[in-house]
């Protein structure tokens, strides 16, 4: 049975546009996928190698970016961006990471941070190349209806899940792992601990960039505030996996779910809706209290804290 | 017996204070070396120059003939040096088989090649029965055990052993100085560090002695515990004559 759930999971939502959803709905489930796509490979870095990353923003978008200039400057379809983010990202995550690699624990979390904001105010200056905080337009859409954008989105996760998974089962799962609990003693058993964290942030890199080159063909429009943003891109992308469930596979999926349907009902709300990072806030709070490895880390807890409550 | 790990002339400066100071001695192919003094002598240090943590600030370290020092340790180990920690440091979160996994995969690519290495090792030290256990709730003896059976995975030529009897009870003790000995009959080199006496001049083909970051004196454990020098930085000088 467990061996069939990607696939049953993967049928249901390829039928999800059939029973005709109305596009606002169409629009959070591209929001869901897309995130999914970010929480899976921020759980690669963050949750398997344990290098807790607070900068995810500048991996999406220098890969919003690259579809954004290849339209604006070059006059390309800004799906060729979609491709080409990962060779952009990966050169990025390469030279940002011999630097902030160096870096273990807590200075790794800040270094990241800071590489996130260096990223936003570079974009924003660089005006001539970015067009500043004017953003870059797409101008014509690729489609009206939600349906295509929904497809790409969904293949791009089921390969990042595929990928996420075999790598998380093989040799590199388990240096992964190894250099999360114990970098010292990781590296005296033969793992070479700078390649590995290496590899994996750029892979992380490269699909959290994938899904930022697909956001500016989605939306249409970006700016260095919103793909930059480390209150909307680099925090959601860790309360996405934290919510869901660190190092498991469904995690980032369901955290996902949560986020962004939690995020479009709060900002609902009138008077309280611009405050929702503050809610945000408070359900992390609860969640590292009493959910520490998750919704789908912690699944057995929950239901027998449900159980306890029934009887 | 040829000599299989030299350490030549080595001191380690930590600001102006010489942790090690000029410590030179060998090991010999198959044979038990123990590494004893008292606390703060440079044991760990020692390991740690040996294993790559440390660079030396003088001297070398070599392997086979081979200068390892100045190298990495993930490249020491994959030459055929493994180690223990005085602290375990277990993969807490990861399953006895999946610790004992991380280190199987040094050598041989597939998955199946490394889960027969991985279960041959925990068989090694006993550990079979304990293959599903998270490592955080291991008792301390067979964290220790872990410990060895990680650092075999990897395959080694010479394996440093760093208190791996420490806080064990006499049983414990027994069953690790017999794996101990099942080591060396395998062909495998050992360097241990231990402040157990009876064990240590038990196991030892030879011991080196350091104290304050120097060595005091180097033989059979039958020529140390007669040596003038030990005596005295175990049991304090004599104050008359």
């Amino acid at each position: 049975m467990k061996r069939y759930t990607p696939f049953i999971v993967l049928a249901l939502l390829s039928a999800l546009p059939l029973i005709g959803l109305s596009s606002y709905a169409m629009h959070l489930v591209i929001l869901v996928v897309m995130w999914s796509v970010v929480g899976m490979a921020w759980n690669l870095l963050g949750g398997y190698c344990g290098q807790v990353s607070f900068g995810h923003a500048a991996y999406f978008g220098v890969g919003a970016y690259t579809a954004g200039i290849l339209y604006a400057k070059l006059a390309i379809s800004p799906w060729w961006g979609v491709p080409l983010s990962v060779i952009v990202v990966a050169l990025f995550s390469f030279v940002l990471g011999y630097v902030v690699l160096r870096l273990r624990g807590p200075f790794f979390a800040l270094a990241t941070l800071a590489g996130g904001e260096v990223m936003r105010v570079t974009a924003e200056n660089l005006v001539g190349f970015t067009g500043g905080d004017l953003g870059i337009m797409i101008q014509e859409r690729t489609w009206v209806q939600k349906t295509w954008y929904y497809y790409i989105i969904l293949l791009v996760a089921a390969a990042t899940f595929v990928l996420v998974k075999r790598l998380a089962e093989s040799k590199l799962g388990y240096y992964f792992v190894a250099i999360r609990e114990d970098q010292d003693a990781a590296e005296s058993l033969g793992i070479n601990t700078t390649f590995y964290k290496t590899l994996a942030l750029c892979v992380s890199g490269c699909l959290t960039g994938v899904a930022g080159a697909f956001y500016t063909n989605y939306m249409g429009y970006i700016d260095p505030n919103v793909v930059f943003a480390l209150h909307d891109i680099s925090i959601i992308a860790i309360m996405i996996v934290m919510v869901g469930g660190v190092a498991t596979y469904w995690g980032p999926l369901v955290g996902s779910v949560i986020m962004v349907l939690l995020a479009e009902w709060i900002r609902s709300i009138p008077g309280l809706g611009t405050a929702h990072h503050t809610f945000f806030g408070i359900l992390l709070i609860i969640i590292i209290i009493f959910l520490p490895n998750g919704i789908v880390g912690d699944f057995p807890n929950l239901k027998r804290l449900l159980r306890l409550r029934r009887a | 017996m040829t000599d299989l790990l030299e350490v030549k002339r080595v001191s380690m400066l930590f600001g102006g204070l010489a942790a090690v100071n000029d410590v030179s001695f060998v090991v010999r192919k198959g044979e038990i070396l123990g590494l004893i003094g008292p606390n703060g002598a440079g044991k760990t240090t020692v390991f740690n120059i040996v294993n790559g943590f440390y660079r030396p600030t003088k001297g070398e370290v070599f392997f086979r003939e081979r200068k390892i020092s100045g190298l990495k340790p993930h490249q020491v180990c994959r030459l055929g040096i493994a180690r223990t920690f005085q602290v375990v440091k277990p993969l807490q979160r990861m399953s006895v088989f999946d610790n004992v996994m991380a280190s199987a995969f040094l050598r041989v690519k597939g998955r199946a090649q490394a889960e027969d290495i991985a279960m041959e090792a925990m068989a090694f030290t006993g550990l079979t029965g304990d293959r599903d256990v998270i490592s955080k709730g291991l008792p301390l003896g067979k964290r220790k055990k872990l410990e060895i059976s990680r650092a075999l995975a990897t395959q080694p030529e010479l394996l440093l052993l760093d208190e791996s009897f420490a806080g064990l009870n006499p049983h414990e003790l027994d069953e690790s100085i017999d794996i101990i000995r099942k080591i060396k009959a395998r062909g495998i080199t050992v360097m241990i560090i231990e402040h157990h006496m009876r064990v240590i001049m038990s196991i030892s083909d030879r011991i080196v002695v350091l104290n304050y970051g120097g060595k005091i004196a180097e033989g059979t454990p039958g020529e140390i515990a007669k040596d003038r020098l030990v005596v005295e930085a175990y049991l304090g000088e004599e104050k008359s004559a």
